[in-house]
């Protein structure tokens, strides 16, 4: 039997369709990844779980139990073996030590357990040693780690978890995927994540649900999801830097999309009109100086994002819009590069791609 | 004192103001017996507004932020707009508005005439409270409304009773309490117009900061009344200060 089986649900929010027909199992013990646009409905989906939202129609099963929306005393329950990460930090402004143990305090748990436990957890995401600094004054990455630590120390037999690393740096997003795949792997706890991170995905996850509008377009390992790609996943997985604007065709035979912020994009195809164009990260390049080169789309920009992938490094460069662009670690550390660099990119007409 | 009124105007701009605080200080360290007693005065007419005014408008604001209707409840949801409405209305309420409904309430011949509290310090409490519940009130709805969702939801998730969580908010929205106290405070000690109406001005027994320097001015004393004006100001600064610390004190870095 599943842990967790979510069967025809919908969301509708004034009329506009949110979840449509949503349909997945998750096995005890399985980390289960939505990857998908902003905007695609994970987070919603996430809160539906959570039991923070009650879907407009369908159902949610927990080990084979209907989830109601509607008695609190089920639901209080069912969140004290859930726990969820949200996407944006919040913690009580108190001492890290009494944020982590909250979740033990609510249950009226003795004061030795609660120490003891909110040691584990602390040492799991490595903040020992903070227990008494307020959490309030904590950076961004030590923040979402006793998120992290909040929502492990009541044990849940489930975690979900929206996009827990979305803006953290390297460093911190190695500790909280080390922290997860341990408790994954010592607690056999079901994990269910929203991400963007492609790498965090394959990494981490036995099985994918690809999400776009509403809607799971694909279900299945990473592997099958994404190496032999239907053209929609294809665009999905390269998510990064697409844009739509109005096409019109220069003198020269190419086309000049004007897709907002100044930035008017270069393509090697005929098209007037509304379009949607995307570029690969990989076939941008990036320097520190101006590129005097036969690329026809060139832009100065400052970097405003740094994810570190191992032996690459993704980087989010804000030129008039904002640009993903994908270099070696070797490069990134040759360059010196740092968030607010100020980088040139360059792309070929003909890496341009119509969506 | 005529003498030295007229003598001012000889100085530059720079001189005049440092002999006036100079004077100011002198004054207030001679304890003037007048000045102390309506140093006084303003505290305790302010300081008890502010005081109930709390203890009134704080409940009434959490229980506003707090509130939450779902969208079938609509009639609910109208009344909750509507008391929202009336609360943000009320927080720029005119004080000399408020001093004459208060004198009309109290005078003799009114409703409330009987009490004999008009041109008393508790006529000027009354209309200082009446100034401040709605500032208190909306200041902290709106401190418990903007944590409200986020801690809510947090707290529930990790497996809080509605209660729980509910308490949870009160106490993450306890540093915007504290500023709807201070800009009350602000309010009420500066505020002029309504306690000469209800009170009076009366030398000794209603005359306070503010009202004396309306009245020092009118009578063409600029030194006594810049002198209370710089104990005013001097006062809703040290009072601004601690409660100000105490904010701040929140997060330790």
């Amino acid at each position: 039997m599943p842990f967790i089986e979510a069967q025809s649900l919908c969301k509708e929010y004034s009329g506009k369709q949110v979840l449509k027909n949503i349909n997945f199992k998750v096995q005890n013990g399985e980390i289960f990844v939505l990857v998908g646009p902003n905007g695609a409905g994970k987070t919603t989906l996430l809160r539906i779980l959570d039991l923070l939202e009650e879907p407009s129609s369908g159902t949610v099963l927990v080990d084979g139990t209907q989830m109601n929306y509607h008695s609190a005393k089920h639901q209080l329950v069912l969140r004290r073996r859930i726990g969820m990460v949200f996407q944006q930090t919040v913690l009580f402004n108190m001492s890290v030590f009494d944020n982590v143990a909250y979740g033990l305090r609510v249950k009226g748990e003795s004061d030795k357990s609660v120490k003891q436990r909110v040691g584990e957890e602390l040492e799991l995401v490595q903040l020992h040693g903070f227990e008494q600094k307020n959490a309030l004054a904590l950076s961004g990455g030590e923040a979402q780690r006793v998120a992290l630590a909040q929502a492990l120390v009541i044990e849940p037999e489930l975690l979900l978890l929206d996009e827990p690393t979305a803006n953290l740096d390297p460093r911190n997003v190695s500790i909280v995927e080390e922290a997860l795949s341990r408790v994954n792997r010592e607690k056999k706890t079901t994990m269910i994540m929203a991400t963007h991170n492609m790498l965090q995905a394959e990494n981490l996850a036995q099985r994918v649900a690809a999400f776009n509008e509403g809607r799971i377009e694909r279900i299945g390992t990473f592997h099958e999801i994404f190496e032999a790609p239907s053209k929609f996943v294809l665009d999905f997985a390269r998510l990064e830097n697409v844009f739509s604007g109005f096409s019109r065709v220069t003198g020269e035979g190419t086309s000049l999309v004007d897709v907002g912020d100044g930035v008017q994009i270069e393509t090697a195809f005929k098209k007037t009109g509304n379009t949607t164009v995307f570029v690969r990260p990989e076939d941008i390049i990036l320097s520190l100086n101006p590129i005097v080169s036969s690329a026809r789309n060139s832009f100065e920009g400052r970097i405003v994002e740094v994810s570190d992938l191992g032996a690459i490094v993704r980087l989010k460069v804000k030129a008039g819009r904002d640009f993903t662009v994908q270099i070696t670690k070797r490069s990134f550390n040759d360059l010196q590069l740092n968030i607010d660099s100020k980088v040139f990119l360059a792309f070929k007409a003909s890496s341009v791609q119509a969506a | 004192m005529m003498h030295k009124n007229f003598r001012i105007y000889g100085f530059t701009m720079e001189n005049i103001l440092l002999e006036l605080l100079l004077r100011a200080y002198q004054l207030i360290f001679s304890f003037d017996s007048e000045v102390l007693n309506i140093t006084l005065l303003s505290l305790r007419v302010s300081g008890t507004a502010v005081l109930i005014g709390a203890l009134i408008g704080v409940p009434i604001g959490m229980v506003l932020g707090l509130r939450r209707f779902s969208g079938k409840q609509i009639l609910m949801r109208f009344i909750d707009l509507t008391l929202r409405s009336i609360v943000n209305t009320f927080m720029g309420l005119p004080p000399v508005v408020v001093g004459l409904v208060v004198y009309l309430l109290l005078v003799g011949s009114g409703p409330l005439g009987s009490l004999d509290l008009l041109y008393k310090p508790a006529a000027m409490i009354i209309t200082q409270l009446i100034m401040v519940i709605p500032i208190i009130t909306g200041v902290t709805m709106s401190a418990v409304g903007s944590v409200e969702k986020a801690i809510r939801e947090k707290a529930l998730s990790l497996g809080a009773t509605d209660r729980q969580a509910a308490w949870m908010v009160l106490r993450e929205a306890r540093m915007g309490m504290l500023t709807a106290i201070i800009v009350a405070f602000g309010a009420a000690i500066s505020e002029v117009g309504g306690i000469m109406i209800t009170g009076g001005n009366i030398r000794w027994h209603t005359r306070t900061l503010t009202t004396a320097i309306v009245q020092e001015v009118n009578l063409g004393d600029f030194n006594k009344a810049i002198t209370l004006g710089v104990i005013l100001l001097s006062m809703a600064f040290v009072i601004n200060l601690a409660l100000t610390i105490i904010q701040l004190r929140g997060p330790k870095r």
